[in-house]
């Protein structure tokens, strides 16, 4: 594969949390959009020690290519359990790129109430934005060469690592 | 528009395009529309009980037969996906002046119709809708004669696999008029897509379609036998249009033997859930101390069959 090797994810997680730690209060209210967010913002979650439950997002009722490709096959249940107005939010999403997924999150959270900030955290971004979006909190920006997608797997020991794959559906 | 000659339903791709029947559907399908539903019924939890999937799309209700409950939650469920209903009573508009189902649709289509929720007495009616209309537009069978009850049929396993997690170890009673029943048809044919073991059918010799064990099903006439450590059971209302006919000797006598009783209930396993597609009849086909009980997932039912017919809409809009 040409281009820089990937960062290791792992060591990514922890530049995050790092950065994040002086930024969130017992009160902020974390969520993890399906699937990659969701288990970086479990990590954070745990390791943050935050005290309000952890929210998860489905973005699929919200996305802006359903007219292109219809419904996704495997819609998660979206889950916020805790009062959405008022509070200081941080959005979780592993690869930060067109920005369409992260708008699409936007405005299903709006859908729950009028929270009194939100901020994202991406573990990479991979450059190529189509709206004006931009992560408070960053593991890192990497490059990806064109044609191809990056996706964060996890095992069976919960390690998280990047992998580079063959385009498909770009989101 | 390629549709396939053996199940019009689907596409080239073999994902729905209409929804006219559950026989024939894949299990992929239905386990894929049950899984979409299952995040609906969190959408219609929250304080904004709508997502923006069908913003500008145009559903019309076409209901030739009327119906309050199916055509009311295919309402709601198409407005909680923004999309725009209109609602047509049909048995009392154009078909009285003489205009035919086909040229109704036609007209209707001109108006830019996106999807079509078509009720009608006649079997098949909506499939001769979904072969004539353009290839952009979704037909969804909202009840057709006897022929298939797809959505309900669909709730009732959304609803079963609630309470129930899995169908692999369930045995399900249905109970009643077979005979005249779509909601049957559908909840059979699903029930055995999903991997049900065992389906039992109990009711009148009268009120059983001959050669109905050529479903697959087993045929009770004897509730007390049929109901024996069932896991569900799916009564169906007994229209009271069959009560003048030859086919019963009055209602009286249809609920003793056949209307769901506490002690007839007693028989089946003590954690088994009670379904009803509604109208119920009470005193006739269920007992109000069954229908409002503990055992009774009646009214869930109502509840999930908006989420149902939310992940119908919107997997055929995006087919």
């Amino acid at each position: 594969m040409p281009g820089t090797p990937l960062p290791d994810a792992e060591q990514l997680l922890k530049a995050l949390t790092d950065q994040m730690r002086p930024e969130v209060g017992p009160e902020t209210g974390l969520i993890g959009i399906h699937t990659g967010g969701v288990w970086i913002a479990q990590r954070l979650h745990r390791d943050l020690k935050l005290k309000v439950p952890l929210g998860t997002l489905d973005v699929s009722f919200y996305r802006d290519d359903y007219e292109k490709i219809g419904l996704h096959r495997d819609v998660k249940t979206s889950d916020i359990p805790f009062e959405v107005e008022g509070r200081h939010l941080v959005l979780v999403d592993d690869v930060l790129y067109t920005g369409r997924t992260i708008r699409a999150a936007m405005n299903e959270l709006f859908d729950y109430g009028r929270p009194a900030s939100i901020r994202l955290a991406a573990l990479v971004d991979r450059g190529g934005r189509e709206l004006p979006v931009a992560a408070q909190f960053l593991g890192a920006t990497i490059t990806v060469p064109p044609n191809h997608n990056i996706e964060l797997k996890r095992d069976s020991n919960g390690r998280l690592a990047l992998a580079l794959s063959g385009d498909e559906h770009v989101a | 528009m390629w549709l396939d000659p053996a199940n019009p339903q689907l596409n080239k791709n073999g994902e729905l395009h209409h929804l006219l029947t559950l026989e024939g559907l894949p299990a992929e399908i239905l386990w894929q529309i049950l899984d979409t539903a299952k995040s609906f019924v969190g959408v219609t939890q929250r304080e904004v009980k709508k997502v923006p999937l069908l913003r500008g799309k145009s559903i019309f209700n076409l209901f030739f037969e009327p119906s309050t409950r199916t055509r009311t939650t295919f309402e709601i469920a198409a407005k909680r996906l923004s999309a725009d209903v209109i609602n047509l009573a049909i048995n009392v508009s154009s078909q009285t002046k003489g205009e035919s189902v086909l040229d109704t649709v036609a007209n209707l289509a001109a108006m830019n119709a996106d999807m079509f929720v078509v009720r009608h007495a006649a079997s098949g009616a909506p499939h001769l809708i979904a072969r004539h209309v353009a290839p952009e537009i979704h037909v969804i069978n909202a009840g057709d004669g006897r022929h298939a009850h797809p959505t309900q049929g669909l709730l009732d396993m959304f609803t079963i696999r609630h309470y129930k997690k899995d169908f692999s170890k369930l045995r399900v009673a249905i109970v009643g008029d077979i005979l005249h029943s779509r909601v049957a048809r559908s909840q059979i044919h699903a029930l055995t897509t999903l991997g049900c073991p065992e389906i039992r059918v109990i009711g009148p010799k009268t009120l059983l379609p001959s050669h109905v064990e050529n479903l697959g099903v087993h045929v009770y006439h004897e509730m007390r036998k049929g109901l024996k450590d069932v896991d569900v059971v799916m009564m169906l209302r007994l229209q009271n249009e069959r009560m003048q006919g030859p086919l019963l000797p009055s209602a009286q006598e249809f609920y003793k033997y056949y209307g769901l009783t506490e002690d007839k209930l007693a028989l089946a396993r003590p954690d088994a859930i009670v379904l009803h597609p509604g109208p119920m009849n009470r005193g006739v086909e269920i007992d109000s101390s069954v229908a409002d009980g503990r055992q009774s997932v009646i009214l869930p039912q109502v509840t999930f069959g908006i989420a149902i017919r939310m992940a119908v809409m919107s997997i055929l809009a995006g087919n």
